[in-house]
């Protein structure tokens, strides 16, 4: 509703301001595609990482699987750009009931580049999965990104995310026992009004300056890949110059001014004193 | 989207051409040594006795585990160096003190030769006691050397009955060496005894339990483990903070691993530029029996102790780690010569922890540390609470036409005004 009122808005000044093809160009940009990776399928990785360090990279859109032990912490890494707000949903799907003992408690934690715990605005967090529950789904609403922050805030700023599914109650005897699980982020574009001014001077991904390190094959040249370090959206980092503040304080500009047009008009009359004879 | 990308481009190559420029205060964490070396990868499989029991799949133990390895042989890639260990293989007598060092290498840890490694599995048969610890210890010797990652597989259906040598303490020794070494452990049965011990082994090196019941679950498992070792990854390097920002050691951008006792404080030094930003991220990890909440404190502090910027972060129950990160940037020096090269500011990382653990558990060695540092540009700070100041919304546009129509209405009357009084005139 909001969005396409600010489409809708964005399309009608563009036009009144002649900004036709740039800025309606735009227009469409941060709204009209919320998630422009979704063209890869959705299909991810199918493995999980165990650290941090190890965190398996995951685009927006994608589906990653992995198959674990429950107790096992996985860890997966998505970027995330200024403006969006992810969504993480993850699906523990558990072992048959008849192994299991009891009901256990699942948990999603999201954290940011610099390790930060983020806060979920919504969602099940945690969950308990009911004894005979076959399936527990977990999801967690991130707050929107924020481009610039200061630096005592922990707000969300571009760069990746890490997330974290794990156990964190369960009866002892089901420690080990085989689960699939299943992440997926989503993120949306949030638009203007969510648009700060400043900027990183590097998105906070681990690594982002110093750290380029190539982890290469001892003997058989291209076996190993370079060691991910951090990952980043598809298309790149946003440059942080483009918001549809832009074509609202212009379009409002060119607003203002025909009205003051049609205002000076109003004093005018017709365009003849209304003194002149019609004739002379 | 296309605008979008060539501005990051082009804001990169800018960025690149300015680091460059700047002569690159970080070499490219010159202390972060690349591993050269492929990962290597020991399974260590239990032989005793109790692996005559037949209760996977209604074969025996020992049949599961070798029909496993075969599987996991064929699958093992290819740059991964794998040896095998047995324990409790050849002593089938009772005297407890020759049982219990009964481990060897069965296939020395290096290139994988399938049909080589095969033979050699094909000939186990069960036989003697269970002595994990002296296993695991010979597992590390023979992983030693290089600077890749290692991981050790155990497969066991026992408890280590050996003693005093408690296999988790030893784990928890071979992870405080500072190698880089993960022990993944699989139990066969699921013993309430044996489950503990496992567990307390594969959390002390951050490695993992698995419960096995099937078959296929045990060389799916194993090769996922072994799949793991392969995918690379950054290996931190060691260092050791003091215990006063005058004594720490000097941190360049880079990943690093430490040890923190419960209640110890360390502490780090790292040089920021003007103009430049400080990220500092540390995990703590719980490899040990701790206590219900617990918390890490990372603070960034001035050479005189004065606190800059902090990150913290507290938690409950069951946790692998706990971690908290902070971002100082140094603003630009202003009103300097060109010649004064800005001065570096010495800042004091302090890190402390706030775990806890019951009495019984060993507070030393201290907890796992991992502590990223990373210097980059300062960000451009914000002006405006909005982007570039600019304005949205329906107020502003209201608020524009109005001022629009009023000082059109104004300017047209002025006018008019002033055009009636030349005519009067």
């Amino acid at each position: 509703m909001v969005r396409t009122r600010r489409v809708l808005a964005g399309a009608l000044l563009a036009g009144m301001a002649l900004l036709t093809s740039a800025g309606s160009a735009a227009a469409d940009d941060p709204s009209a595609s919320p998630s422009p990776s979704a063209s890869d399928g959705g299909t991810g990785p199918t493995e999980a990482g165990t650290t941090f360090r190890t965190a398996t990279t995951i685009q927006p859109s994608q589906r990653a699987t992995a198959g674990a032990s429950t107790g096992d912490y996985l860890y997966w890494v998505f970027p995330a750009d200024a403006g969006q707000r992810a969504t993480v949903k993850a699906t523990v799907t558990l072992p048959g009931t008849a192994t299991r003992h009891g009901a256990s408690t699942w948990q999603v934690d999201v954290y940011d580049g610099l390790r930060r715990r983020q806060a979920c605005m919504y969602g099940h967090q945690t969950r308990k999965a009911a004894a005979d529950a076959s399936t527990v789904e977990l999801s967690c609403v991130l707050r929107t990104v924020r481009a610039w922050s200061e630096p005592w805030a922990n707000d969300p700023l571009p760069g990746n995310y890490y997330v974290r599914l794990t156990v964190v109650d369960l009866p002892s005897a089901d420690l080990g026992q085989p689960v699939q699980t299943a992440v997926e982020v989503t993120a949306a574009d949030q638009g203007g009004a969510h648009d700060v001014d400043g900027m990183l001077s590097e998105p906070l991904a681990p690594g982002a300056a110093s750290l380029q390190q190539t982890v290469d094959a001892s003997s058989d040249g291209d076996s190993m890949s370079p060691a991910p370090l951090g990952t980043e959206p598809d298309d790149g980092w946003a440059s942080g110059w483009w918001t549809d503040r832009w074509i609202w304080t212009v379009g409002g500009g060119v607003l203002g001014a025909l009205a003051a047009v049609f205002g000076y008009s109003l004093t005018r009359g017709n365009g003849r004193p209304s003194r002149v004879p019609p004739g002379a | 989207m296309i605008i979008r990308r060539r501005l990051t481009v082009g804001v990169g190559i800018l960025l690149a051409t300015l680091t460059a420029g700047l002569g690159t205060a970080l070499p490219a964490a010159a202390d972060e040594t690349p591993t050269k070396a492929s990962p290597k990868v020991e399974l260590v499989l239990d032989v005793s006795g109790s692996m005559r029991t037949r209760d996977i799949d209604g074969q025996s133990r020992m049949t599961a585990a070798k029909q496993a390895f075969n599987e996991v042989l064929d699958a093992v890639p290819e740059q991964v160096q794998l040896g095998i260990r047995t324990l409790g293989a050849d002593y089938p007598g009772d005297d407890r003190k020759v049982g219990c060092k009964d481990t060897k290498q069965l296939y020395p840890v290096g290139p994988l030769d399938r049909v080589e490694a095969k033979t050699a599995v094909a000939t186990l048969a069960p036989t003697g006691w269970t002595p994990i610890g002296p296993a695991l210890l010979g597992a590390a010797d023979d992983l030693e050397g290089g600077d890749s990652t290692r991981r050790i597989v155990l497969i066991s259906d026992g408890e280590d009955t050996c003693g005093p040598l408690d296999p988790c303490e030893v784990a928890r020794d071979i992870a405080a060496r500072g190698i880089h070494l993960v022990i993944d452990t699989l139990g066969l049965v699921p013993n309430a005894k044996i489950r503990e011990q496992l567990t307390c082994i594969a959390e002390a090196t951050g490695g993992t339990y698995t419960a096995v019941q099937h078959t296929d679950e045990l060389s799916g498992r194993v090769k996922q483990l072994v799949g793991r070792a392969a995918e690379p990854v950054v290996t931190p390097v060691a260092t050791e903070g003091a215990d006063s920002c005058s004594a720490a050691p000097q941190l360049k951008a880079g990943l690093y691993t430490d040890r923190e006792k419960i209640g110890e404080h360390r502490w780090y030094r790292v040089d920021v530029l003007p103009g430049q930003e400080l990220r500092a991220s540390v995990t703590v990890s719980a490899d040990r029996a701790v206590n219900n909440d617990y918390g890490v404190l990372l603070r960034a502090v001035t050479v005189h102790g004065r606190e800059i910027v902090r990150g913290s972060e507290s938690g409950t129950g069951r946790t692998d780690a706990i971690s908290s990160g902070l971002r100082y940037p140094k603003p630009e020096q202003d009103g300097t010569d060109s010649e004064d090269k800005p001065a570096a500011e010495t800042v004091c990382l302090q890190l402390s922890n706030s775990f806890s653990a019951p009495a019984s558990v060993k507070t030393s060695p201290g907890m796992p540390v991992e502590l990223t540092v990373d210097v980059v540009d300062a960000p451009d700070d914000a002006a405006d609470a909005a982007a570039f100041g600019l304005g949205r919304g329906w107020w502003l546009l209201g608020v524009l036409v109005l001022t629009g129509l009023i000082a059109g209405l104004l300017f047209g009357w002025i006018s008019r005004w002033r055009i009636a009084v030349w005519r009067t005139n």
